[in-house]
């Protein structure tokens, strides 16, 4: 047993890391926010072209034959990112529609009840009715966004829409639904591991420099101590999301995504309380990951959902 | 990141397990928690049975008459024998862990071939002066003072939260050799005899009702200078490699059994109807994902030691930080399941259980300290107020 990163796992983390560095910095993250969220195409197909969604497709699909728990590190460093876009659901939808893989398509995702981001610049929609999977496409599609009302969306950088009920719209059945419900919590809770991580950085390198009382206030004990649980919370949630990328074992994903939902969550709240009067301004990048933490906590596999799971699994 | 074992590991996973089928049925019953001279019996016992099987001081180093097992061993180790309901490591808790190791790692070879043995075989029981009324986190203002005299020094002063000292035949003892110097640097480390004269141990009555721990006051005790571990006022740095190991697995067992106490909590209130409260349910649920990811967790600290050479790392304090409230959230919720009649009653194990988690936020190194030590060594964060 040796459950750290391979090399080849570093370096992969690496890589995709290096690439959003590159191509969205903090300047374009928040240019694209401003400009109303959305998924910018162009960085989509660069995704395609390293390999992020194709990643998973055997190589006699044009896909690279990588697993779960290679797709869990490039999604890790996404969420710290805050690059916006529907990219678990076009992850899971890669050899099904058509540009998926090659990050030309994307592929939104509806869950019974829930608002849909996304929805305008979407080219299929998956839809999600407990374990049952279905994609929508062409007219379909098309019919779903006539009838369908934006909604303002607390999160910037996801724009929102209502849909009506999607029962009525035929779709492409997928098999395995249930399987794609779980690797769809799962890449989501690695989205939101990153934020997790990215929040805890905030808040040590705030602590570290802002002084009062003639003293950086990390140096305080009430300071030390949010910041020191903030660890506590993103390193017991990583070694969760990581052991289910490995086993992809229905209970252990379902523990991952109630845990990372929670360091996302918990992590921001507390970078914000960090941050002081900062923390509460819109020039802070605090509020967006606590946004996005909540919109992905209500993705894939609610905690509700998720406490089911594991209360089954008790004997 | 590779979750299995390998044919070797599973092989030693597989003759643990066996010899556990043999050895366990022949075991005398437990003893009462409050019958110190038959709880000593019982755990050295048990001890003698696992060094007959060549279990004894598994992770330990062969030249010290340990196993030299990997840390994924001793992982496999802890786990089979929780799994299987063996006895925890109790009496020899500080001879195993942390004196034994100690002396391991920073002894004479004449100091190894003295104490290591006999904690091997379960033929003494060590137990821990470390803190003192005065000096509990702060474990560096400790005011029992050693004077040299001769060949010997000479103790005097208290210590406190001494568990096994009723039993224990040597105590790893802090003292303070240089009163003058810096207050780390005037720390030496000693084997005590616990029944050398001016030695008088006085039981302490825990929350729970049981003699768990004592006071321990000495009384210009003679310690020959030879049973000084390193060298004179250099007793801090070795205390800090006593440290380093009580945190690196030494909730492993109980983690596992946490696990079973869930299992037990949820089959209990299936049995009441209690299981169709949804709330309850659900929060039963959420601490299968908590003792789910504590046991990962572990996994991902033991794989950190092994490649820094077994010396487990701080990825121990964010264990045990999580750990400890974990343990005390289990308890909490088996009060629920037990429901206002049953949680009063102190002759349900539950009960006695939800009182002792009382004590994991505070002993090994409060909540409070461990949240200073990952703050200041691995995220960064000045040291201060």
């Amino acid at each position: 047993m040796d459950f750290r990163l391979s090399e080849d796992q570093r370096a992969l983390r690496t890589g995709i890391r290096e690439l959003l560095a590159g191509r969205f910095a903090r300047d374009r993250m928040r240019a694209t926010l401003d400009g109303g969220g959305g998924v910018g195409r162009e960085l989509w197909r660069e995704l395609g072209a390293a390999g992020l969604f194709a990643l998973r497709l055997p190589g006699t699909a044009g896909g690279v034959g990588l697993g779960l728990p290679e797709s869990v590190l490039m999604f890790d460093e996404i969420g710290r990112s805050l690059l916006p876009g529907p990219l678990a659901a076009t992850e899971l939808a890669a050899g099904v529609v058509k540009g998926a893989a090659e990050g030309e398509a994307v592929v939104a995702l509806a869950e019974a009840g829930r608002p849909v981001g996304h929805l305008a610049q979407a080219d299929a929609l998956l839809v999600l009715d407990g374990d049952r999977a279905r994609v929508l496409t062409g007219g379909a599609l098309r019919q779903v966004l006539r009838e369908a009302r934006p909604v303002r969306s607390l999160d910037p950088g996801t724009p929102l829409w209502r849909v009506p009920d999607l029962a009525a719209h035929d779709g492409e059945p997928l098999p395995e639904g249930a399987r794609l419900r779980r690797e769809g919590a799962l890449l989501t809770a690695a989205e939101q591991l990153g934020s997790a991580a990215r929040s805890l950085e905030a808040a040590v390198q705030h602590a570290g420099e802002r002084e009062q009382f003639g003293a950086p206030i990390g140096a305080f004990q009430a300071v030390k101590h949010l910041c020191a649980g903030m660890l506590v919370r993103a390193e017991t949630a990583r070694t969760a999301v990581y052991a289910a990328a490995v086993t992809a074992d229905p209970v252990e994903i379902a523990g991952a995504k109630l845990l990372a939902d929670d360091a996302a969550v918990g992590n921001a709240r507390d970078c914000l309380q960090v941050h002081g009067g900062m923390g509460f301004t819109w020039e802070a990048d605090v509020h967006l990951h606590l946004k996005r933490a909540w919109l992905r906590s209500g993705q894939w596999l609610t905690a509700a959902d998720a406490e089911e799971v594991l209360a089954a699994d008790l004997a | 990141m590779d979750l299995s074992y390998t044919d070797e590991e599973e092989e030693f996973r597989a003759r643990l397990r066996e010899w556990l089928a043999s050895a366990l049925p022949g075991l005398p019953g437990r003893p009462d928690p409050g019958d110190w001279p038959g709880r000593r019996a019982y755990d050295t016992g048990w001890q003698r049975l696992l060094y007959d099987a060549g279990y004894a001081g598994l992770h330990w180093p062969a030249d010290a008459g340990g196993r030299g097992a990997t840390p994924t061993q001793h992982l496999i180790f802890l786990e089979e024998t929780e799994r299987a309901g063996a006895p925890y490591v109790g009496a020899n808790f500080v001879g195993l862990l942390h004196a034994g190791p100690t002396i391991a790692a920073e002894g004479t070879a004449a100091q190894r071939a003295r104490w290591l043995p006999p904690v091997l075989r379960g033929d003494e029981v060590w137990c821990q002066g470390f803190s003192e009324p005065e000096a509990g986190s702060d474990l560096a203002s400790l005011r029992t003072r050693a004077v040299r005299d001769g060949d010997d020094y000479v103790v005097s002063g208290q210590k406190i939260w001494t568990s096994h000292a009723e039993v224990a035949d040597w105590c790893e003892l802090l003292v303070r050799t240089d009163p003058a110097a810096p207050r780390h640097r005037g720390i030496s480390w000693l084997a005590m005899r616990m029944d050398a004269p001016g030695v008088t141990v006085r039981p302490l009555r825990t929350l729970a009702g049981s003699t768990e721990f004592a006071e321990m006051f000495l009384d210009e005790v003679r310690v020959p200078v030879s049973h000084r571990v390193g060298e004179e006022n250099d007793g801090w740095r070795v205390t800090m490699v006593t440290l380093s190991f009580e945190r690196g697995t030494a909730f492993v067992g109980e983690v596992v059994a946490c696990r079973r106490t869930l299992d037990a909590l949820a089959a209990e209130a299936r049995r009441s109807g209690r299981w169709d409260d949804a709330v309850l349910r659900r929060r039963l649920g959420r601490l299968n994902a908590e003792f789910r990811a504590l046991w990962r967790l572990t996994q991902w600290n033991v794989s950190e030691a092994q490649s820094t050479g077994g010396v487990p790392g701080t990825g121990g304090s964010v264990f045990k930080l999580r750990y400890s409230h974990a343990r005390q959230e289990l308890y909490e919720a088996a009060a629920e399941v037990l429901g206002a009649g049953d949680a009063l009653d102190l002759d349900r194990e539950w009960v006695l259980d939800r009182l002792s988690s009382l004590s994991y936020t505070i002993a090994a190194g409060t909540s409070q300290i461990q949240r200073n030590i990952v703050a200041e060594r691995i995220l960064g964060l000045p040291k201060g107020r």
